[in-house]
């Protein structure tokens, strides 16, 4: 429609305000921070303790300015703009208190920059270095403190270097709530301590170390590794876990050396978790395999690449010839990229012939579900009008979406339904809490409660829904969201955790679909015609391909980047079927207890090593970047994928990366539109389907870059991709499927739900999340996280404790239906009465040896010891 | 285990309740705190913070930011001593350095210099255990610290609560 | 037992120099020496008649309107009016508190410790029928950690006065009710400044917060909040009982009434005298204070705590009427929290105001980069200065130093680069020796050793 002139409706009231910074006029939002609405305009008004993603303080000093009419100098950090404000951040006056506070924390400060981690990229070098006077004035003696301080195995501190802004101190309790470091004493001799005995120990502390300005806070894992002009940068997402945050990752001799967070508005608000941000070392373990290998009689050896992947294929030629497409199986593929899972589908799928894929380990929820829900993206957390979460473990399966659901909670006051089963870091400010009991079903008075905190509140109920029980099955899960989806508006965020589950899921790698969220029934023509061939029938999910190898149904095991024997809750049921299976072809990088039995070893790239796209948890496709060269021979998965596809005839004909990601936009239905060059272009990448989100699109116009204009480090302010809506909107028609293209699949609110079975009085129900410090192989390969891994043990509540008649810290025998161990108790008031919890880990203490993947829940006999 | 002994915690919880939000009673289960143990221990804090929901960094925080707050074992008598400027021209360093003297090796007392005690019409000014006295001079803060010493003044607590 | 007598309580109409106090916060602990400070002492002395005529009356906003018209400005420091400071309170926001200030911090400071410990009664009636006024249900009042005696006798007072049903729930049979919390500090000057105390008061360190928003719109919990000094509550039931205009004709100019002067340092009868503003200081330490020990001369006198800058002995200056606008506008000084330190000349006024650098460097706060850095640094140099190690240039290194903490170096109010006025304060005295010492100090440093003797 157009309009002409005469009706054109009148200009609407104006809702900006204007405001003049050092001559610059600009239109600002009411209430904006002077601070913030400055530089957005192009004035940086220097500042050492504001920090965008923080509430305001005002204790630097640094950011005063003059404003007309005004009396004395307010900071404009803490400052809301108003109307006509003409404001000087640069005048005579101004300057003379930004130098005088400048020498104010130099005065106190350490000349020891040339061996400071933070040398290079300091905002208090810099300044000086600009604007500072030759000498010094001060000619007192200095503050003195003892050289670096552990606030914890991570987290170093020099006080000398301190300057005071208490970013660290705020961002633990404002962001992290995790109060445990304050600032002690007062004056001159104010300083950040924790307490004695009780170390910085949060999941999130690195991020204190990327924020502070100088370097007072350093990391154990980063000191004097390198210097900041050694580095150099590419942009990337951390797979670590689903949330995938925005990172920039820094090598210097082939090395990664450091991850810092980047500030993505939709994902991680520029905040990392600690293993993902330390955990990067482990693609540089000495444990790595990096040559190919196979088995000759009865041990492996080094072999050329070629004859590894004759052997793959031979292998999988004859299973194939003798046994059928259905004797082969590939488990895993959830830690790769979109491009390899897609490759790997078309291996397994159009050129195999077998459905028996699965990315998942039995720790998920069925595809069916998470790729047919209705989605939630993170930032619907934000105008939610409740937020429902069913799993206690989010800080540790998903840390960097923990932050995000505190910051809706309790900065923009969305009401928390907390449906996990035992206690967690939020349920303090729930506005309702109802224990669900596993396996049982949502009550009628939950739904009520539900009902009640949304009245008023606009915006969908956001169900935040994983699998944070090992111990019960999927099925329960998926039937709580049925009920959810049933009485109220939801969207579904998925936890799932595992680094890119839902961009394997999405590329087809999941029994009875294809790539792009369609169906194998639905798919069927359009795949077979692309692809030359696609099975017949629906495969078995990986609890029906470990039973089926158990059974010696399955002859050739692909482990693509799995351990099932540490991965599936079941470790018994797992252990069986390695052990039945007549050829294991691993496409890993470390040899595992699953790996070990392999018959061919084709080693992979890892993170970092590797580029191309990834999902995360909301379906946002994003780059990751290559920043070192693969170590050894290792090969990307993709390409390992089509060499195979090559030896059994097939030529894929895919040279590079961004060929597949172009095919998978091409082919897949979900993915259409989501071009390499678009994947490059969108600054907070594409949420799938494209065509839904098209408006969504901010394109680039200048790269990631840690260094301001003037040369000065910025990795201490938020890390930022410079973008602008596009001026042409993204037109929708234009991303969305061809119009014979499958459809995507729909979740129809379906769910099998089993009746658990009944309660004895004698027996708890066992609740197994994960712990974030787990038995990984990111975890155990970085010795610096290994050593944050808590000693396994039971947590119930103290009345069960005192029934059971041991003390908290005593040894009990539980028992399952798969077995009997001893195990440490803990009484712990967060835990209710009839449940008992525990982390997962494969080991003799963990939880794999009592889950039984085919009860529904676990019930525990807990006898005490004597 | 309880740091604060039965009578004590039920007295901590009242002044918990007293107000609005639990944290307030940080300052006022230190001086609890002290009362009972002479200093401010770190079993002290941790039950601080259990008692007012808050986390054991986050007390101490608080804590240090005060000086009455003894965060190391001090003597039984605390002298604080003025040397802000009405006492310091009329004799208040001296008065301190003559009891830092005195006392450098008597664990009992703990000598300290404060800053104004808001006993400038009495300078120079000390308090034992926040109890005044005024117009000292170095002999007589000695004979009155000595009385508290033997019994013949009865002091307050370490935190300035009466003794019954 | 303990010489309780508390300083100056004692003090009162000089003999023969014909000037006289006006005793009426102070009346009745002049009266009764030997109980003011108990229930009967007060009751016999017309303790809470004003409470039962103001909740007889039930008119809170004409208590409001007295206050307003009997011009009572803050006691605390700032001066700011009483009423309209009540006036901000956003109507019809609820809970809201009422916050006394006792934390009585500023060096020569004496009066609100002499009020808590000798007159506790009237602050409670003064509080209660503020709260009335302002329509508060929940009063705190914060009282210094070292003033054992004071929260002593205060939370005893409260507990006597509830047992009368002075307080607590439907006081008197009005239908309204008032509690009264008893906070004590631990030892912080800072937690006198208000955002500081509601800060400590709510369990944290005592770090003054950034304005806007101010306490009477986010107080304590985030809920409105009034700040008032012990005096100026004390001083509200007498209000109530003069009326307002009556007390209004008390005092000159904009300072009305009367207010407590802590006289201190050389003078021959230190101590608090109540007096009617607009008084000399020459009366007030001559007529009153009894002159100067030895008959010496005033060499140079602080004349509102340790946050002001100074002024001198001459004549000019001691015949300045106690008149808050008028030594602000004429001389850049405060008369702040009424306390007059006296220094004859033998005095050292670089030592002082070396001793005064060292009390803010060790009571800022350190949430400010140039007060926590700056104090620290001026009374560094001081320090040296006053043991013979100056360098020429170290007066106006710290001149210059100073402008970074408070550009200008004014007075009252205070230009400042800091959250609150503490870090200013702690450059008074530099303003203040280069404005009157400057010859002496520069002579003197000229000869001093330096800084590597
Ligand atoms: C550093 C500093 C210390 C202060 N100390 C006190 C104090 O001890 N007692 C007090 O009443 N006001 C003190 N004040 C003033 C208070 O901030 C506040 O203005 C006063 O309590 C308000 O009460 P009023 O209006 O009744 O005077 C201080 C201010 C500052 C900046
Ligand atoms: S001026 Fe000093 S005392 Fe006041 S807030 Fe700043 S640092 Fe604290
Ligand atoms: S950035 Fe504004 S005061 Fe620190």
């Amino acid at each position: 429609m157009t309009t002409t002139e005469s009706d054109a409706p009148e200009a609407p009231k104006k809702t900006t305000v204007t405001v003049t910074v050092d001559g610059i006029t600009f239109e600002a939002q009411p209430g904006e921070l002077l601070i913030k609405a400055a530089q957005e305009n192009g004035v940086y008004i220097p500042r050492f303790c504001w920090h965008e993603r923080m509430k305001p303080v005002g204790m630097c000093r640094m950011c005063l300015v003059e404003i007309e009419g005004g009396r004395g100098y307010p900071p404009a950090c803490t400052t809301p703009v108003a109307d006509g404000m003409v404001v000087h951040s640069q005048n005579d006056t101004v300057k003379q208190i930004q130098d005088g506070v400048l020498e104010f924390l130099l005065i106190n400060h350490p000349l020891d920059c040339p061996v400071c981690d933070r040398g290079g990229e300091c905002p208090l070098q810099d300044q000086t270095l600009a604007f500072g006077p030759g000498e010094s004035r001060f000619v007192e003696e200095k503050r003195h403190f003892p050289k670096p301080i552990p606030l914890s195995e991570l987290i170093l501190l020099d006080r000398e270097r301190c300057i005071q802004c208490a970013r660290c101190i705020r961002f633990a309790d404002e962001i992290a709530g995790d109060v445990l470091i304050d600032f002690i004493d007062r004056g001159d001799r104010m300083q950040v301590l924790n307490f004695e005995e009780q170390p910085f120990d949060s999941y999130f502390s690195g991020n204190t170390v990327q924020i502070c300005p100088v370097g007072a806070l350093t990391a154990t894992q980063y000191r004097f590794r390198a210097r900041p002009w050694d580095l150099s940068t590419a942009e990337t997402s951390c797979t670590t876990c689903s949330v995938q945050c925005r990172g920039a990752v820094q090598s210097s001799s082939n090395r990664l050396v450091r991850l810092l967070a980047v500030d993505s508005e939709p994902v991680n608000h520029g905040w990392l978790c600690d293993k993902g941000r330390y955990g990067l070392e482990w693609i540089h373990s000495d444990n790595r395999l990096l040559e190919p290998q196979v088995r000759d009689g009865g041990t492996r050896r080094e072999v050329s690449w070629p004859d590894a992947l004759d052997r793959a294929a031979d292998a999988i030629e004859t299973a194939k010839e003798l046994h059928g497409a259905d004797s082969i199986a590939v488990l895993g593929g959830a830690r790769g990229t979109n491009e390899d899972a897609y490759v790997w589908s078309v291996l397994a799928k159009g050129v195999i012939g077998t459905d028996n894929v699965d990315a998942q380990l039995g720790d998920g929820l069925p595809a069916e579900f998470v790729l047919g829900m209705e989605r939630a993206e993170i930032a619907d957390l934000d105008g939610a009008s409740a937020i429902v979460l069913l799993d206690h473990d989010v800080r540790d399966e998903v840390p960097v979406l923990f932050l995000r659901l505190r910051r809706a909670m309790l900065e923009l006051g969305v009401p928390l339904v907390d449906l996990a089963p035992v206690a967690h870091g939020l349920s303090a400010h729930a506005a309702v809490v109802s224990r669900r009991v596993p396996g049982e079903r949502i009550t009628a008075a939950v739904h009520d409660e539900i009902t009640r905190v949304t009245e008023g509140r606009d915006g969908p109920v956001v169900v935040v829904v994983g699998r944070g029980n090992l111990a019960a099955g999927a099925d329960s899960v998926v039937g709580v969201a049925a009920d959810l989806a049933r009485v109220h508006d939801v969207r579904f965020l998925s936890t799932l955790r595992r680094g890119n589950v839902h961009g394997a899921l999405d590329a087809g790698l999941t029994p009875g679909f294809l790539p792009g969220r369609t169906t194998l029934d639905a798919g069927r023509d359009w795949f077979a015609e692309r692809w030359g061939g696609v099975p017949a029938e629906r495969g078995l999910d990986a609890e029906g391909i470990l039973r089926a190898a158990g059974d010696g149904k399955i002859r050739v095991l692909v482990l693509l980047g799995s351990d099932p024997i540490s991965d599936f809750p079941d470790a018994t049921l797992a252990r069986r079927a390695i052990d039945a299976v007549d050829t294991i072809i691993a496409v890993d990088a470390f040899e595992s207890e699953s790996t070990e039995r392999a018959d061919v070893f084709l080693p992979c790239t890892l993170w970092g090593e590797k580029a191309g796209t990834v999902s995360n948890l909301e379906g946002r496709v994003q780059r990751v970047g290559r920043k070192v060269a693969p170590e050894g021979t290792a090969m990307d998965d993709w390409r390992i994928a089509g060499e195979l596809a090559l030896r059994l005839g097939r030529d894929l004909d895919l040279a590079t990366v961004d060929e597949v990601t172009d095919e998978i936009a091409r082919v897949a239905p979900a993915f259409a539109g989501v071009t390499s060059d678009i994947v490059e272009s969108a600054r907070d990448g594409v949420v799938l389907p494209f065509s839904a989100h098209a408006a969504e699109i901010v394109l680039r116009t200048r790269d990631l870059t840690l260094m301001a204009d003037d040369g000065a480090g910025v990795s201490w302010d938020p890390i930022k991709v410079e973008g602008e809506t596009p001026a042409e909107p993204v037109d929708e028609a234009e991303v969305a499927a061809p119009a014979d293209a499958p459809p995507l699949y729909e979740w129809d609110g379906h769910a099998a739900q089993p009746d658990p079975p009944g309660r004895d009085a004698y027996a708890l129900r066992l609740v197994v999340g994960r712990a974030l410090y787990d038995d990984g192989r990111l975890v155990s390969e970085v010795p610096l996280l290994q050593r944050l891994v808590g000693e396994p043990e039971l947590r119930v509540h103290p009345s069960d404790l005192a029934r059971i008649g041991v003390d908290s810290g005593g040894q009990v025998k539980v028992t399952s239906t798969r077995g009997s161990q001893v195990v440490a108790v803990r009484s712990d008031a967060g835990v209710p009465a009839g449940i008992a919890c525990m982390d997962f880990s494969a080991d003799a203490l963990g939880a794999a040896l009592l889950i039984d993947a085919r009860q529904p829940v676990v019930d525990l006999r807990v006898e005490s010891l004597r | 285990m309880s740091f604060f002994d039965d009578a004590n915690l039920t007295k901590a919880r009242e002044i918990v309740a007293r107000y609005p939000r639990a944290k307030s009673a940080i300052l006022p289960l230190a001086h609890l705190a002290q009362d009972q143990n002479g200093w401010l221990s770190q079993e002290a804090m941790e039950q601080i913070a259990e008692l007012t929901a808050t986390t054991p960094a986050d007390v101490l925080g608080t804590c240090s930011f005060y000086t009455m707050l003894k965060r190391r074992p001090c003597g039984k008598l605390v002298v604080s001593v003025c040397t802000n400027v009405t006492c310091l021209v009329v004799g208040g360093p001296e008065v301190l350095d003559h009891l830092e003297h005195r006392y450098a090796s008597e664990p009992d007392v703990t000598v300290e210099e404060v800053e104004c005690l808001a006993a400038c019409g009495g300078a120079p000014a000390l308090q034992v255990n926040y109890e005044f006295h005024e117009r000292v001079s170095p002999s007589s803060a000695e004979e009155i610290i000595e009385a508290y010493r033997s019994g013949t003044l009865r002091a307050r607590t370490v935190s300035g609560a009466s003794v019954a | 037992m303990p010489d309780l007598t508390p300083n100056g309580a004692t003090g009162g109409t000089s003999g023969g120099t014909g000037v006289e106090e006006t005793r009426i916060v102070t009346r009745r602990l002049h009266d009764r020496v030997d109980d003011s400070w108990t229930l009967d002492g007060s009751l016999a002395s017309g303790g809470y008649e004003v409470l039962r005529a103001v909740l007889a009356k039930g008119d809170a906003a004409d208590v409001q309107e007295q206050v307003k018209l009997s011009g009572l400005r803050g006691r605390g420091g700032a001066g700011f009016p009483t009423a309209q400071k009540w006036s901000f309170l956003p109507p019809n926001s609820f809970p809201r508190y009422l916050v006394v200030n006792a934390d009585e911090g500023e060096p020569s400071t004496f009066k609100d410790r002499m009020l808590l410990e000798l007159d506790p009664h009237q602050l409670i009636e003064g509080i209660t029928i503020a709260s009335y006024a302002v329509q508060c249900n929940l009063a705190f009042v914060y009282v210094r950690g070292e003033f054992a005696l004071g929260h002593e006798r205060l939370t005893r007072a409260i507990d006597d006065a509830r047992g009368k049903g002075f307080l607590g729930k439907n006081i008197l049979g009005s239908g309204f009710d008032c509690e009264i919390v008893v906070h004590r500090g631990a030892g912080a000057y800072i937690c006198g400044e208000e955002t500081a105390l509601l800060e400590s008061l709510e369990g944290e360190r005592g770090m003054p917060r950034i304005r806007p928003p101010f306490p009477a719109i986010e107080g304590l919990y985030a809920k409105p909040t009034v700040v008032n000094n012990v005096e100026t509550l004390s001083t509200v039931p007498h209000i109530m009982q003069m009326g307002g205009e009556e007390y209004a004709k008390l005092g000159v100019n904009r300072s009305t009434g009367t207010r407590i002067f802590s006289v201190s340092g050389h003078v021959n009868k230190p101590g608090n005298y109540e007096v009617e503003l607009g008084m000399s200081f020459r009366d007030l330490l001559y007529g009153l204070a009894g002159g100067i020990r030895e008959d010496r001369k005033i060499k140079f006198f602080i004349p509102g705590g340790a946050s002001s800058q100074w002024l001198t002995g001459s004549d000019e200056h001691l015949d300045a009427p106690l008149d808050m606008d008028f030594v602000q506008q004429t001389f850049g000084v405060m008369l702040g929290s009424g306390a007059v330190m006296v220094f004859d000349e033998t005095v050292d006024p670089v030592l002082v105001a070396w001793r005064l650098a060292k009390f803010f460097a060790h009571e800022s706060c350190g949430k400010c980069t140039p007060c926590r850095e700056g104090t620290g640094w001026v009374e560094k140099v001081l320090y040296r200065m006053s043991q013979g190690l100056g360098r020429p240039q170290d007066l106006d290194l710290l001149v210059s130093v100073g402008s970074n903490i408070s550009p200008g170096l004014v007075n009252a109010p205070f230009v400042q680069t800091t959250i609150c006025p503490l870090g200013p304060s702690a450059v008074s005295c530099v303003a203040s020796i280069d404005k009157f010492f400057r010859d002496e100090v520069l002579t003197r440093l000229s000869n001093d050793a330096g800084v590597h003797a």
